[in-house]
């Protein structure tokens, strides 16, 4: 309750320095608009249905992106951890490659899939492979070995062996690192959605720049943090929570 | 190490109901397969044979080091062997290696008279730190193995019952194993070995965790588990009085390198009791042996704060 309250404080005041700024007049409000002119651009894109069919176009290009690099960065992940060779060359050339913005991979991705949809699914892809690869090797290595021994004991071999010891076993070491991996995806799909203008919200927000229309853009830009929020905060605290249970990290009720 | 051998604890009286007879389903046919006593069939063969299985390894300075010497064992099929040495002599890894989750250097490894290929479902090792899967429930680590196996999901749960039931852990069947106690989680896996139906179980100092009651009571288990089954197995101690207990034969290796420094038949009638005094007169004899090797490795240990080295060739 406290806590709640303390939360409502926290954002009623924000609110309320924004509409004093924007009363103000300052700036004139086509650059700086009042809390309500962002809440009827809300409104309104959801009442004409463009921010349902950017969210729709958004979370399907993200969604695949980034199943695709769940699976790439796994595979790639546990055989970076499993091979000394693997380990030595490739490993040190997947930490460098994390300091580059995945949006650098953009002209790359423009000359060598055209200018489609495959170019944005690119470019998430790098945002988020390495994240998940980087956080499956070390999950790989922090996994009690015993885990693995205790499989080949009981009889369990080759995919068998990934799929119901290795890669359950690490769940709870690389969980942080899929919910990075998701960050990453869903920032890199943004930022290439700006670039390349075929629906989706980074279409709509560049839209709203075009139209001079500030009240839009922050409309936009709330959506993009609520469900960068939601995704986080449902799906991968559930999950944690879960895991946690399961492997008893936390007292269970 | 042997103060804890002196230490008599408390007998206290096994409720009746903790020791519930085997479930009436001996009868059925999946299950009769899988309780046949394996006693006395082809006893000229032994179950597993180790001839001269060495194990070195390298340190991080390139120098080859020797952690078994040429390991001498046979084990007859339904027999009850138990290896007692100091900590650190290769009781653990001998057992790995029997379990095919580690290569030995050179000597082979025989069950049923055929050299071993890696792991396999024919021997079972309960690990130390049991290594059960703390993503599964307890029924879903009792049928691991065989799932790995393809086996059905109607024999399975058969099979998954019988054997919880065995271990009395049926109604624990859809909790995970971080809300048992350390002595039901040793049950699991127990339940989780048989379950695969090895011809062998491996021990690996399964019980040196628990509280003396605890194990007083699995020791009974163990005992009636074995009687009804009819595995073979091969049980790492380093409680000698533990080893008494269980043990048809008792072996006791060498402190670093480990080799089998003397095999002591037990000819006690069973079921024995921890504090029976013949147990004590037994594990006194073999205690006088195991002393010489304890010393050196403790030591070793207080001296120089690390195992001895035995380079290869020495």
């Amino acid at each position: 309750m406290k806590r709640a309250a303390r939360l409502v404080v926290f954002y009623a005041g924000l609110l309320g320095l924004w509409t004093l700024l924007a009363e103000l007049k300052i700036w004139p409000p086509y650059l700086f608009p009042t809390p309500w002119g962002v809440g009827e651009a809300l409104y309104a894109g959801f009442q004409d249905h463009s921010f349902l069919i950017a969210i729709a176009v958004s979370m399907r290009r993200v969604l695949i992106g980034y199943a695709i690099s769940v699976v790439l960065g796994m595979v790639l992940g546990l055989g970076v951890a499993s091979s000394k060779f693997l380990e030595e060359t490739m490993g040190g050339l997947l930490v460098s490659l994390q300091s580059l913005p995945s949006i650098c991979w953009w002209p790359l991705a423009l000359l060598w899939f055209g200018l489609n949809q495959n170019a944005i699914l690119f470019v998430v892809i790098m945002g988020s492979l390495l994240s998940v690869t980087l956080a499956m090797e070390d999950g790989r290595k922090q996994m009690p070995k015993i885990y693995g021994m205790a499989g080949r004991n009981l009889g369990a071999t080759g995919f068998q062996l990934f799929w119901h010891v290795l890669l359950p076993a690490s769940l709870p070491f690389i969980v942080s690192g899929l919910k990075q991996g998701w960050a990453f995806a869903w920032r890199s799909l943004i930022t290439a959605e700006m670039l390349y203008l075929s629906l989706g919200l980074g279409q709509v927000l560049m839209m709203g720049r075009d139209l001079n229309d500030m009240s839009a853009v922050i409309a936009v830009m709330i959506l993009i943090i609520a469900i960068g929020y939601v995704v986080d905060g449902v799906v991968f605290k559930s999950m944690e929570r879960h895991l946690q249970h399961k492997w008893g990290l936390t007292p269970s009720t | 190490m042997s103060t804890n051998t002196h230490n008599f604890p408390t007998p206290i009286p096994i409720p009746v109901d903790s020791r519930l007879p085997a479930p009436g389903v001996r009868g059925k046919s999946i299950l009769a397969a899988a309780l046949r006593p394996n006693r006395g069939v082809s006893s000229e063969v032994p179950k597993v044979a180790l001839a001269d299985v060495c194990l070195s390894y390298r340190d991080q300075s390139g120098q080859r080091l020797l952690a078994l010497d040429h390991i001498n064992l046979q084990v007859k099929p339904g027999e009850f062997l138990c290896i007692v040495g100091p900590s650190g002599c290769g009781k653990s890894t001998l057992l790995h290696l029997i379990a095919g989750l580690h290569q030995q250097t050179s000597g082979q490894i025989l069950v049923d008279g055929k050299p071993i290929q890696g792991p396999g479902t024919d021997r079972i090792l309960i690990f130390q730190e049991l290594g059960l899967f703390p993503w599964l429930t307890v029924g879903q680590n009792v049928e691991f193995g065989m799932k790995m196996k393809g086996i059905g999901k109607a024999e399975r749960e058969e099979k998954t019952r019988y054997y919880l039931r065995l271990v009395h852990l049926a109604q624990f069947k859809n909790s995970y194993t971080h809300q048992l106690s350390g002595g039901m989680r040793q049950r699991v896996a127990l339940a989780r070995a048989l379950a695969t139906e090895p011809d062998v179980l491996l021990m690996d100092e399964p019980f040196a965790a628990l509280d003396a009651q605890t194990r007083d009571l699995l020791h009974d288990e163990l005992e009636r588990i074995w009687s009804e089954t009819g595995r073979t197995i091969i049980f790492v101690t380093h409680n000698v009085r533990e080893a008494i207990r269980l043990g048809d034969r008792v072996a006791l290796l060498t402190f670093c390198p480990g080799r089998v420094k003397r095999e002591f038949p037990v000819d006690l009638p069973r079921p024995r009791v921890l504090e029976d005094v013949h147990v004590a007169h037994a594990a006194r004899e073999i205690l006088d042996e195991l002393r010489e090797e304890i010393n050196r490795s403790l030591e070793v240990e207080y001296n120089l704060g690390v195992k001895p080295r035995v380079p290869v060739g020495v």
